[in-house]
């Protein structure tokens, strides 16, 4: 049995740890906010802030040289989607077939590079700066090489090709060949997703390899059966960056082609900036820029779920 | 692992080949910068300058006033720099070692933000600089590098905070220390590899800049040189010499920081890569 005065003394001495336990808490909230207002202000006044104020452009009829300005509800929205606007769905298709080409071209050769790097040969660390180096090189700089490298007639592309004898290309002049030109262009600055992937790559347990060799299996197998089952968080994350990334280029567009030709590359965001900085429509532009978001939205959805069934984690599988 | 020799020569091969086709575009960039306008143009190429014209870099500088866009790029830059420095070391510090209230909650809301495609901000940000009267000047492209320094860099470094020991904080609250001295005696030095890192990325991506300066400054005089050397293409379209010049010039700083920082580049795209 207790003494009842113990138990006052435990019960005095919870209070004051109580207390004592509220006052760091307080204390930990208060610092914990001041140190991390800077972000939480910037958070506010740059992103959330904009963010309603750009839905609520997007149901007005803003425009820099209109005077006054209306709330029109949907009827931006309505207009993007009836056909209307044809740039709108020439812009959209443009985009999405700038994506269906260039991520997986970006996943399937930055993930062979990264097989040859993280081969045992020597001299390493050069060819690893060798293909890294390009994805610094400014996007003006490097697409003033390309404008050049792929002119129809004076580019080296085209006169190498002339002197294998294979077919030319009018590659940023043509209809056809202007959307393949600029992935191929974005290529060059490929580096840093090589550079994750091989990082992905050097974390594989080498018993692994060994087991297969014991079994007598060839390097396809190794391919199929470790390496890539591996590296699908990293072909995860390398995805979603390539998806939201190649949805909003838009120094390339501007630069090598304006939109042409026949508004051909007419990219999704630089329709929207001339929409916006050009015609200043910047309350219709403001209604493209939330489909833009969306459809971000859904496709890295879409990849986040289906990511369940083929993305392994080294937890999950013990 | 050993690999068979069939194999590793395959593998050399390759990678020649890939690193051909990665340097070919860098130096044409570069002898084309150095070389006469009548040696420029033929075909097949030649590849060494003969003899080097290190005068179009002074002729590039005449035509278009790249001194005046260097000093523009470097005013933003170390401003972004320095905002982007300050600000996320101490938004990350308090993000992973102060322990507080809905700490992890408010960091996965900003964390979201990061998905955000930066069109849909982007009219009402210039709309509310240009009302503020800050349209043609600098500080719409230094100013919000002071609130946060951008949550990826945040979440880098708060990656790295969170592999140091909480013990080193406990010892020095011990020792009668408080967070300010706990962030600047001890985190920083702590973290300098992850801060260079930080400060590497944002170089690039401040230097190389494109849209924002496009958006933000109207007169020749306040350009920047990724807007200058765009300016230049326009109107001197066939100055392919001084146009190279001018592209290598914008490009070599890169370069110069790249090599400088090497290792910390790689280690800072691995991190960002695996913690992803």
């Amino acid at each position: 049995m207790e003494a009842p005065a113990l138990d006052r003394q435990s019960a005095l001495d919870t209070q004051a740890i109580r207390k004592r336990k509220n006052a760091r808490e307080r204390k930990a909230l208060f610092y914990g906010l001041l140190f991390t207002s800077p972000a939480i202000l910037g958070f506010l006044i740059f992103t959330l802030g904009p963010m309603i104020a750009s839905f609520y452009l997007s149901l007005t009829d803003y425009n820099v040289f209109k005077e006054g300005t209306d709330f029109i509800g949907f009827d931006n929205y309505a207009k993007l989607f009836s056909g209307e606007d044809d740039l709108f769905y020439q812009s959209l298709g443009t985009t999405f077939y700038f994506v269906v080409l260039r991520v997986p071209a970006v996943i399937i050769i930055s993930f062979i590079l990264a097989l040859l790097l993280n081969m045992n040969v020597k001299g390493r660390s050069v060819f690893r700066t060798i293909i890294y180096l390009p994805s610094i090189v400014p996007a003006v700089a490097s697409s003033m090489i390309w404008l050049w490298l792929l002119n129809p007639d004076l580019g080296l592309v085209n006169n190498v090709l002339q002197k294998l004898h294979l077919p030319t290309s009018s590659w940023l002049f043509g209809e056809g060949s202007v959307i393949p030109s600029i992935v191929l262009t974005t290529l060059w600055g490929i580096g840093g997703t090589v550079i994750i992937f091989l990082a992905g790559l050097s974390g594989i347990p080498k018993q692994y390899y060994e087991a297969i060799d014991v079994d007598g299996g060839g390097w396809f197998h190794k391919l199929r059966h470790i390496t890539i089952p591996m590296v699908t968080p990293t072909i995860f994350f390398n995805t979603i960056m390539t998806i939201i990334g190649s949805f909003q280029v838009f120094s390339e567009a501007y630069i090598l082609t304006q939109g042409g030709p026949n508004n051909k590359s007419l990219f999704f965001v630089f329709y929207l900036w001339r929409t916006a900085f050009r015609d200043t429509e910047m309350g219709y532009a403001s209604a493209l820029a939330w489909v833009l978001f969306i459809i971000i939205l859904v496709f890295t959805a879409i990849v986040f779920k289906t990511s369940k069934s083929w993305v392994h984690y080294e937890g999950e599988r013990t | 692992m050993r690999e068979s020799r069939l194999k590793l020569a395959a593998g050399y091969v390759a990678l020649l080949i890939v690193s051909v086709m990665f340097i070919v575009p860098f130096v044409w960039l570069l002898r084309s910068s150095v070389m006469d306008l009548s040696q420029i143009f033929i075909m097949p190429p030649e590849w060494i300058p003969r003899p080097f014209h290190f005068d179009n870099f002074k002729n590039a500088m005449t035509v278009v006033p790249f001194g005046a866009f260097f000093k523009n790029t470097l005013i933003i830059v170390v401003g972004v720099l320095l905002g982007t420095v300050v600000s996320s070391t101490i938004a990350a510090f308090g993000f992973s070692r102060i322990r507080w209230k809905g700490r992890d909650m408010v960091f996965a809301i900003l964390m979201s933000a990061m998905m955000l495609p930066g069109a849909v901000t982007l009219i009402p940000s210039f709309l509310g600089w240009k009302t503020l009267g800050f349209y043609d000047t600098f500080y719409p492209l230094i100013v919000p590098a002071y609130f946060g320094g951008g949550i990826f860099n945040i979440f880098l470094l708060r990656q790295f905070y969170l592999t140091i020991p909480q013990d080193f904080d406990e010892a020095a609250f011990v020792d009668g220390a408080n967070y300010f001295q706990i962030y600047w005696r001890i985190l920083l030095p702590l973290s300098r590899s992850a801060v260079i890192v930080v400060a590497l990325f944002t170089f690039l991506g401040s230097w190389n800049d494109f849209m924002g300066p496009l958006i933000y400054l109207k007169s020749d005089s306040h350009f920047t040189l990724a807007l200058g050397l765009q300016m230049f293409q326009g109107s001197y379209t066939a100055q392919w010499d001084l146009l190279m010049a001018a592209s290598a010039a914008v490009v070599m700083p890169c370069v110069v920081v790249f090599l400088i920082g090497q290792r910390y580049f790689l280690e800072g795209i691995t991190l960002t890569g695996l913690k992803g």
